[in-house]
């Protein structure tokens, strides 16, 4: 599944933008594959996702976008009949080798997804749940860190008083923000978010556009996204995707303005997709 | 609106009529017979109902008596039957939505389960006495317990399967998206959101063991005396009911009609309970 290390270049990809390229990329795809049954869903992807900023994916439907984010944390793998082949690096190393740990891998890189998913038990123990897993720690140190991760998910106001509660009581961007804090609670260097906001109203969408640009001071953060102005608001890099293939890739304002492609335009400027 | 629209509504809303109705009447229909069967259970069960039944012991012809034994019989064997098919059926259950889903495999089990769940009751009875009783050379409890076992599994396997199917792939992601191992995340998440529906199941095949009489005949047989001993034969109420119901003797027709009037009120609040269990869906936290 994976090709010989030979092909693999830590080296910047070749984007249509050098700005990317002035820092060391937290997360890099490298001549990415990916085939669903046969279908390729990826054509020799390469894309940086610089340190610390929010890096956006766009594109029609069934470009690809969602799927190239699915391979950063290798949920994909759980579906018979999904493969990557390429490379895909996370400070250099490559976690689309069999021999990198997975658990390892998605403690490092968290993802929330389209439909908020709450887990069927209170709000404490949603968040509480990762952590478990991974760190032991006291109650007193369990409470401050449940508690840090509201906060830092913008949810803790509103929940303080029933952490006790059923998750599933939340509204709905009540729930993504916690699912977001649960996704942070576990300290990730990346958070991968899918769609985040496209089942939410205006008003949550705006809450969770804010903690993203909260979120980008600790973490590394790529976003598919469907709505180009958000991408606009909260990226710092953008990628345009279609058909499998990364069509053009630059400084979110840059693209915007002067996109080099014809494709980009004329998405962007709402001619397809 | 056109005249051709408006005849094209005028006919739907007469369709519309004549299927709700007929439709009505074929409820109607099944549950005619349904209330029949309840109502003669409930006239002639409670007027046979006292004390008696749950502390004597099954009569001779002629004497007076109770079905203590049958029911302590039915009792035992039933628990035996779940307490042997239940974590083997959610066992197998959880492997065929979680670890062979649509793997070849997997399908065949499923299909080979499917069979096992249609297959006629009489059916298993004979195997197990096939298996056990001809083996031990004789009766036992364990052996109806078992013939039981097989009628509860094949359910307890279909609902784990399909309850944890229902579970949105959302939630496997974003559990296995924290860095958990899949048996910790079937463990701790998906079986809190598929519990309601698997406890259903395993209360719908208690349900359906407690009036099983045919796998019965063949493995637990019968005993006209109180026992706790798994090893020796044991009565139950079906098969009581089923023997006494074919005697020609008043007081026995009377315990088989207070027999029947027991199990189907068990039945009916173990199906009561599980739709409670269903409807209160909403998940309590700990």
């Amino acid at each position: 599944m994976i090709d010989a290390p030979a092909r693999i270049s830590v080296a910047p990809a070749a984007t249509t933008d050098a700005r990317p390229q002035a820092q060391r990329p937290k997360m890099a795809a490298r001549g990415l594959d990916f085939h669903y049954d046969g279908f390729r869903a990826l054509k020799d992807v390469s894309l940086d996702v610089a340190e610390k900023r929010v890096t956006a994916l766009i594109g029609p439907s069934g470009c690809g976008k969602s799927t190239l984010l699915r391979v950063f944390n290798r949920i994909y793998s759980i579906y018979p009949g999904q493969h990557a082949s390429g490379a895909v690096l996370l400070d250099g190393e490559n976690i689309l080798d069999p021999k990198y740990p997975l658990n390892r891998l998605r403690s490092k890189v968290g993802m929330v997804f389209q439909k908020p998913v709450p887990f069927p038990m209170s709000i404490y123990d949603n968040i509480a749940y990762g952590i478990r897993h991974h760190e032991k720690l006291s109650k007193a140190e369990m409470d401050v860190r449940v508690e840090l991760a509201l906060v830092q998910g913008a949810l803790w106001g509103e929940v303080k008083d029933k952490l006790r509660q059923s998750a599933l009581g939340l509204s709905g961007g009540q729930q993504q923000r916690l699912c977001i804090a649960r996704a942070i609670a576990l300290r990730p260097e990346v958070i991968l978010l899918d769609e985040p906001t496209s089942a939410l109203d205006p008003i949550a969408t705006g809450k969770i556009e804010q903690l993203i640009s909260e979120l980008k001071a600790h973490f590394t953060i790529a976003i598919v996204t469907h709505n180009m102005q958000q991408a606009a608001r909260c990226s710092d890099f953008t990628a345009f995707m279609y058909l499998g293939e990364l069509v053009e890739f630059g400084e979110t304002e840059r693209l915007f303005t002067k996109p080099e492609k014809k494709q980009t335009e004329d998405y962007i400027t709402g001619r397809f997709g | 609106m056109s005249r051709a629209s408006e005849r094209l509504y005028r006919r739907r809303s007469l369709v519309n009529g004549f299927n709700m109705v007929a439709s009505g009447l074929c409820a109607a229909f099944g549950l005619f017979w349904l209330v029949w069967i309840l109502w003669t259970t409930l006239r002639t069960g409670l007027s046979a109902i006292s004390l008696d039944l749950f502390t004597k012991m099954t009569p001779p012809p002629g004497s007076e008596g109770g079905l203590a034994n049958a029911l302590f019989g039915s009792l035992l064997m039933s628990t035996a039957a779940i307490l042997i098919g239940t974590p083997i059926g959610v066992a197998a259950g959880t492997w065929l939505a979680e670890y062979a889903r649509k793997r070849p495999l997997g399908e065949a089990v499923r299909f080979v389960n499917d069979i096992l769940l249609s297959a006629p009751s009489i059916v298993l009875g004979l195997f197990v006495y096939t298996l056990v009783v001809a083996q031990v050379g004789h009766f036992s409890g364990w052996a109806g317990a078992l013939a039981l076992a097989l009628i509860v599994l094949p359910v307890v396997v279909r609902t784990t399967d399909e309850m944890l199917q229902l579970v949105p792939g959302t939630m496997r992601e974003a559990a296995l998206s924290l860095g958990i191992p899949q048996w910790k995340v079937t463990l701790q998440v998906l079986y809190r959101s598929a519990l309601p529906g698997i406890v259903t199941g395993i209360l719908l095949a208690l349900a359906r063991i407690s009036g099983e009489t045919a796998p019965l005949l063949f493995t637990a047989l019968n005993n006209q005396y109180w026992t706790h001993d798994m090893n020796a034969p044991m009565a139950s109420v079906p098969v009581v009911i089923f023997q006494y119901a074919m005697s020609p003797y008043e007081s026995w027709h009377a315990l088989a009609w207070a027999g029947a009037f027991v199990v189907t009120i068990f039945v009916l609040l173990l199906s009561l309970l599980s739709r409670a269990i269903l409807l209160r869906n909403k998940v309590t936290h700990d």
